[in-house]
């Protein structure tokens, strides 16, 4: 049992160690030496433009969604009028970026890893290596830099279509006026929300990005290999997602309390 | 020159190189003979650097390659090149941006600076001329057979003239004609770049053809090296079998 604990322990941080030298890899390569910008603009398409229509899909309904159980649940007890700021902040700080980086990760994640997975497995990978080239900095820094770019105006995307989502059902199914659904909205939706957001996109896209572009450059076993790597791409990246979601709310939100403790002090 | 000093490489549980020790003289073609699955794939990889040895030195032209970073690595290994067993064209390329990709990405070795379109055209044109591919330009790899996508992963490489060549089984899974055509082809690359090349082989037929010298590898190692006649003189229970099951040919210089 020891041993078996001890095997998938340093299994593990083998893992993490091959992944933590891709990301500073790609870091370098996309600082030191960008890549072509050929490159990172089929990158941007795929992964932002093509993403639109599933991303405003999935924020439109969430926002219906949203503003439908809101108003059924809080409507009863005279509270109908928070709908807006319910869907709104919910939209901001956790909806939108969650939503939107699930999306991506099983659209353009697990196509990423079978791309360079199956790239592996037919030595294409080794191929770019024979002539010199660092696969890291020709096929991952173009996703990542589009990654981190992309997946927060993706997120902002699905935030504005969640919005709308709500608005058209509490306005024209539960007839609240407009100005109850967007008026309690710039009392309590704060600018801590909306970087609440801008940071949960951001991290989740370089996790999504690196651990799709891992799992594909670690692939072996033929075309069976690619399946796993793929299915193991976006299980890890959503799970990575859930966690860093949980770490990213506390963390931000007791940061957020001690300068609002400090800045009371110093009044 | 290439120096190989004692190479071990150890996958899992498995010694796959032992000690390897080996030197290939420069302008020669050195094919490596043994069975499937003994390591000669694993040898290459670790000359171009692909691979790094657990233990043991790679020196090309006086580089110790195996003492180098990942990036420095990338430098040295920039005037060789590599023919892969399944070719490895990049599927998502035509044959002529697979052919260009090693000039577009490197620029002129000289000055530094990108070739002109028209110079990177015209050198395709005549890397794909000299395998017998003129036309194919626009085609996938996916729309060619497996003899003209070894052809053009062989086009692929001579287009910028390395000095080292290396074949991972360059023959293996053609029929006999279009064998015998990538063999000429070898030969006929060697005489045009004057380069040293490594040939990984189970075919005999095929390295009496092309070979200068020949090397056995077994178990790990090199078990013997010498020039073709000598080889084929030895006593060894695999030098032995493969003569046996020799098909005559003569070494014949390609028109």
């Amino acid at each position: 049992m020891l041993v078996l604990v001890r095997k998938h322990s340093v299994r593990l941080l083998a893992m993490v160690g091959e992944y933590v030298s891709l990301v500073v890899d790609v870091l370098c390569a996309a600082l030191v030496k960008p890549p072509a910008w050929h490159l990172i603009r089929e990158q941007l398409y795929n992964l932002g433009v093509m993403s639109l229509g599933v991303v405003a899909i999935t924020g439109f309904t969430t926002g219906f969604v949203l503003a439908a159980q809101s108003f059924y649940q809080l409507g009863e007890k005279g509270l109908a009028g928070v709908t807006g700021v319910l869907v709104g902040k919910s939209m901001i700080t956790e909806l939108g970026p969650i939503l939107t980086a699930f999306m991506v990760t099983g659209r353009v994640g697990s196509s990423m890893c079978a791309e360079l997975g199956s790239m592996k497995v037919t030595e294409q990978i080794d191929a770019l290596k024979s002539m010199a080239i660092n696969p890291n900095a020709y096929l991952v820094a173009p996703r990542f830099i589009a990654g981190i770019f992309m997946i927060p105006l993706l997120t902002l995307f699905s935030i504005i279509m969640g919005i709308f989502g709500g608005y058209l059902i509490a306005v024209y199914l539960f007839h609240l006026s407009p100005a109850t659904y967007f008026d309690p909205m710039q009392v309590h939706i704060t600018l801590f929300d909306v970087a609440t957001g801008c940071i949960k996109s951001f991290i989740f896209g370089v996790l999504l990005v690196t651990v799709c572009c891992y799992k594909g450059m670690k692939t072996s076993g033929g075309a069976a290999g690619v399946g796993k790597s793929t299915t193991q791409s976006v299980v890890t990246s959503y799970v990575l997602i859930l966690v860093a979601d949980f770490l990213l709310t506390m963390a931000l939100n007791m940061i957020h309390q001690e300068m609002k403790y400090d800045w009371m002090k110093g009044v | 020159m290439i120096r190989i000093k004692n190479l071990w490489k150890r996958y899992g549980s498995i010694d796959v190189l032992k000690g390897l020790t080996l030197e290939v003289n420069r302008g020669e073609i050195l094919v490596i003979l043994g069975r499937s699955g003994v390591g000669k794939s694993v040898l290459l990889r670790h000359i171009i650097g692909i691979e790094k040895p657990d233990q043991g030195s790679i020196e090309i032209n006086g580089t110790v390659i195996t003492a180098l970073k990942k990036n420095q690595i990338y430098a040295a290994v920039k005037n060789m090149g590599m023919l892969f067993q399944g070719s490895a064209l990049f599927d998502s390329m035509n044959i002529e941006e697979n052919t260009s990709f090693y000039l577009k990405q490197h620029g002129d070795p000289v000055t530094g600076k990108p070739f002109p379109p028209e110079d990177i055209e015209q050198k395709v044109k005549e890397a794909l001329a000299m395998v017998g591919l003129e036309g194919t330009e626009h085609k996938m790899p996916s729309d060619l057979s497996g003899g003209m996508r070894k052809r053009a992963g062989l086009a692929r490489l001579i287009v910028y003239r390395p000095s080292i060549l290396l074949y991972d089984e360059p023959t293996t899974g053609l029929d006999p004609i279009t064998a015998q055509q990538i063999n000429e082809l070898i030969v006929k690359t060697q005489n045009e770049l004057k380069g040293t090349s490594i040939v990984v082989t189970h075919d005999i037929n095929s390295a009496l053809f092309i070979a200068d010298r020949l090397a056995l590898h077994r178990d790990g190692q090199i078990v013997h090296v010498a020039d073709i006649e000598t080889f084929m003189k030895i006593d060894d229970p695999i030098i032995n079998f493969l003569r046996e099951n020799l098909s005559n040919r003569p070494r014949k210089e390609p028109h």
